[in-house]
């Protein structure tokens, strides 16, 4: 008898009736969405906040260098003493003071610039301030080894490495933060996914021993059974939660930003501007072309193919263990010392993808830990926008099936004794003499 | 084949532990069979294994001479002694669920539902959660899911806990019906009253092993005693009690009777039948008492359990 669908529905709709997921499934992209308007009207707030820099230019040498912009202005107070300068500055309650002492030459003026000011200045102006001087400096320098202006505009040269793989995929650096993006987004989602309903499915199996039902369950249906229908059921009410608040965050998201006037791609901070100033920023309109270039340039099929496999892979492979813990405890707060072994691969896998992936997808680690099955859903799915070979994929695959079938099967000895055990907290041990009952 | 349900030298072990040491039984189709024992015996493994939920390591336990399949799980009704619901759930909607895990159809179920609750008069719980209950309430309930597919070997593992004398005495009479009805019921308990009063057969299982099998009447005439309870009426009562001890073993007594005169236990030997003994008895006193001394469920489990220490 197949009492799976039965199961299934029943996980499902248990789960999707209750208040509490309700209520989550609504309020958590209202949460989200208000927590950004709050984040993004704070920082306009802060935008309009200009500030005014004075300037004291002892040498003469950085005259017409610090130019106004939206938010900057600067005050040149030339011909006034330091101290003068100070007590105006705070009168007026500037921002600051930019002091660049008398120096005798171009080459001691370094030692001589100073930033007076009423609290500790931020860091990025302090190194916008700093990158505009030394530019200027730099030039200085050159014009008087005998360089033109001009001449220094023309030895100007902006390098890009086109990057081409030997079969001719061609990419380029942006197209390695969208790759990042992709991978990291699409892990990091599988984390969230597995560690959000694995635990639901442990809390749910818990109930079922709390409220003594299991044993008439189990009187009817296999424990099997019963257990693979409460991870689909579970699985699917966490996805139904899932597509909801993707759909009502995207909308709130358009919603309000089109009450606050946010324009979400321009959002541009003092902080940034004056970075952009420094650095001569590529121009957005072409940062929006090579975005969409490179996002056309990922290997979309293949990237939509192992996500699911790999997410559909690991999620069951997790939520299976979560059940086991389930069936092995009375209660949730007896599950901790068995939650560690579970979370600490999973943590490993996020640290590798962060730290070693972005390094280098390619590498020892990154591929080792892409094919051990704990860690390898996360970091494979993090490693395949760079281009995996189909072949390490198929055993990576394989290995995590294996490591499914092998964790289903251990799963269900646990929960299948577990169950039915009341009383006190199982040691290791026990778990392992109940593999054999 | 006359036997429902056999099981042959059924053993099971967890890890070091023998739960269950060769035991067999046999429960005659129609009857009421009392699965005793003392806490820890056995009997939940044995009724875990018979219901599939447990394999045994050895033996094998056939249902109406076939050996146990998954299929038969529609086939028999368990409630268990650790038993809960669903609380969130409400109750009809629970209803439905369990009865189609038994393998009933949608319909099918609520038809019968609907037979059930009105039977029990609690048409007005359909829609209530099982949290709104009281305790007597889910058990009423929970007896329902179990009896619902009409199975032909049930299951009751203490049915009257959590029960008023009212409801228990009500869910003793649907058992009674069942029975009736052509169901098999296995009944275990450690309330010996009931046991008495609804068993026909009774294998009693201590540490691990059975150490008891029969018919409880033949049982019982196996433990008793030929003791007999007298009550007596007479003028001279010294006399009489030391004419008596000259002729038969008499034990001190403590029925409870309306006069309180002679109270006696006499036992009598093989070659003294108790018309003898009554006949003696009248020629000496007014007899106003006379039952033979018939061992109680609760005296044979008692006695059979201190035995096999």
């Amino acid at each position: 008898m197949n009492h799976l669908p039965l199961i299934i529905r029943r996980e499902y709709f248990t789960k999707v009736k209750n208040k509490s997921f309700i209520v989550m499934t609504f309020l958590s992209p209202l949460i989200m969405i208000a927590l950004f308007a709050v984040v993004a009207y704070l920082s306009q707030l802060n935008n309009d906040k200009e500030r005014t820099i004075s300037v004291l230019d002892e040498t003469g040498y950085l005259e017409e260098v610090f130019q106004n912009t939206e938010f900057t202005t600067y005050t040149n107070l030339n011909g006034l003493s330091l101290d003068d300068a100070i007590a105006l500055v705070k009168e007026k309650e500037d921002y600051g003071l930019l002091y660049i002492g008398k120096s005798g030459s171009l080459d001691n003026v370094s030692g001589n610039v100073k930033f007076y000011s009423e609290e500790s200045p931020s860091l990025s102006v302090i190194s916008g301030l700093e990158l505009q001087i030394e530019k200027r400096l730099k030039e200085k320098k050159l014009e008087l080894d005998g360089v033109s202006l001009a001449q220094i505009e023309a030895s100007q040269t902006d390098i890009e490495i086109a990057q081409e793989s030997f079969d001719g995929e061609k990419s380029s650096k942006i197209d390695n933060v969208v790759k990042l993006a992709f991978g990291g987004a699409a892990g990091y989602l599988l984390f969230m996914f597995i560690v959000i309903y694995g635990n639901m499915i442990m809390r749910s199996v818990i109930e079922e021993k709390t409220s003594r039902i299991i044993e008439v369950i189990i009187s009817s249906v296999k424990p099997i059974q019963l257990m693979m229908g409460k991870i689909i059921g579970t699985s699917l009410a966490g996805i139904t939660q899932f597509v909801i608040w993707v759909i009502l965050g995207g909308v709130l998201l358009v919603i309000v930003s089109a009450i606050f006037g946010i324009d979400l791609t321009q959002v541009q901070t003092p902080q940034q501007e004056m970075m952009n100033q420094a650095m001569q920023a590529d121009g957005t309109q072409a940062m929006a072309e090579n975005l969409i270039t490179a996002i056309s340039n990922l290997p979309l099929t293949n990237l939509i193919i192992a996500f699911l496999f790999f997410f559909i892979g690991g999620y069951l492979l997790y939520s299976s263990l979560y059940a086991a813990i389930g069936a092995a405890v009375d209660n949730e707060t007896d599950t901790q010392q068995f939650m560690l072994p579970i979370l600490m691969p999973l943590i490993l896998a996020v640290y590798v993808g962060v730290f070693t992936v972005i390094e280098d997808p390619h590498g020892t680690i990154s591929t080792v830990f892409s094919f051990i099955p704990l860690t390898s859903p996360v970091v494979m799915l993090m490693r395949i926008p760079f281009g995996v070979p189909l072949w390490q994929q198929g055993l990576s695959l394989v290995l995590l099936l294996g490591t499914f079938i092998f964790a289903v099967w251990f799963a269900a000895k646990i929960y299948r004794v577990g169950i039915l055990m009341y009383g006190k907290k199982p040691t290791y041990k026990e778990l392992f003499k109940w593999l054999k009952y | 084949m006359n036997d429902l349900l056999v099981a042959n030298s059924v053993s099971k072990n967890f890890g070091d532990f023998k739960a269950l040491n060769q035991v067999s039984i046999a429960v005659p189709k129609g009857s009421i069979f009392g699965l005793l024992g003392p806490n820890g015996a056995g009997k939940t493994t044995l009724i875990r294994i018979i219901n599939q939920i447990t394999m045994p390591d050895e033996g094998s336990v056939l249902l109406d001479g076939q050996p146990l399949k998954p299929e038969h799980v529609r086939d028999i009704g368990y409630l268990p002694e650790e038993r809960g619901l669903y609380k969130s759930m409400k109750v009809g909607e629970q209803c439905l669920y369990l009865a189609q895990l038994k393998g009933l159809t949608k319909t099918e179920a609520k038809a019968r539902l609907k037979y059930w609750f009105d039977k029990l008069e609690i048409g007005d719980w359909w829609n209530k959660k099982i949290q709104e209950l009281s305790k007597g309430q889910a058990q009423k309930i929970q007896f329902i899911v179990t009896v619902l597919h009409q199975p032909k070997l049930l299951i009751f593992d203490e049915p009257f806990s959590g029960f008023d004398p009212i409801n228990a005495n009500l869910i003793k009479d649907e058992i009674l019906q069942l029975r009736d009805e052509g169901a098999t019921v296995i009944f275990s308990t450690h309330r010996m009253e009931s046991v008495e009063e609804l068993c026909d057969h009774i294998a009693l299982i201590h540490k691990s092993n059975k150490v008891l099998d029969g018919k409880l009447n033949d049982i019982k005439r196996q433990y008793k005693t030929n003791t007999f309870e007298v009550g007596l009426e007479s003028l001279d009562r010294e006399k009489v009690i030391s004419e008596i001890q000259d002729k038969f073993e008499v034990l001190p007594a403590t029925f409870r009777n309306l006069n309180d005169d002679i109270k006696l236990n006499i036992k009598i030997n093989g070659q003294t039948s108790p018309n003898d003994l009554l006949s003696f008895l009248t020629s000496k006193a007014q007899v106003h008492h006379f039952v033979e001394v018939i061992p109680s469920a609760s005296d044979i489990f008692i006695q059979t359990v201190k035995n096999n220490q």
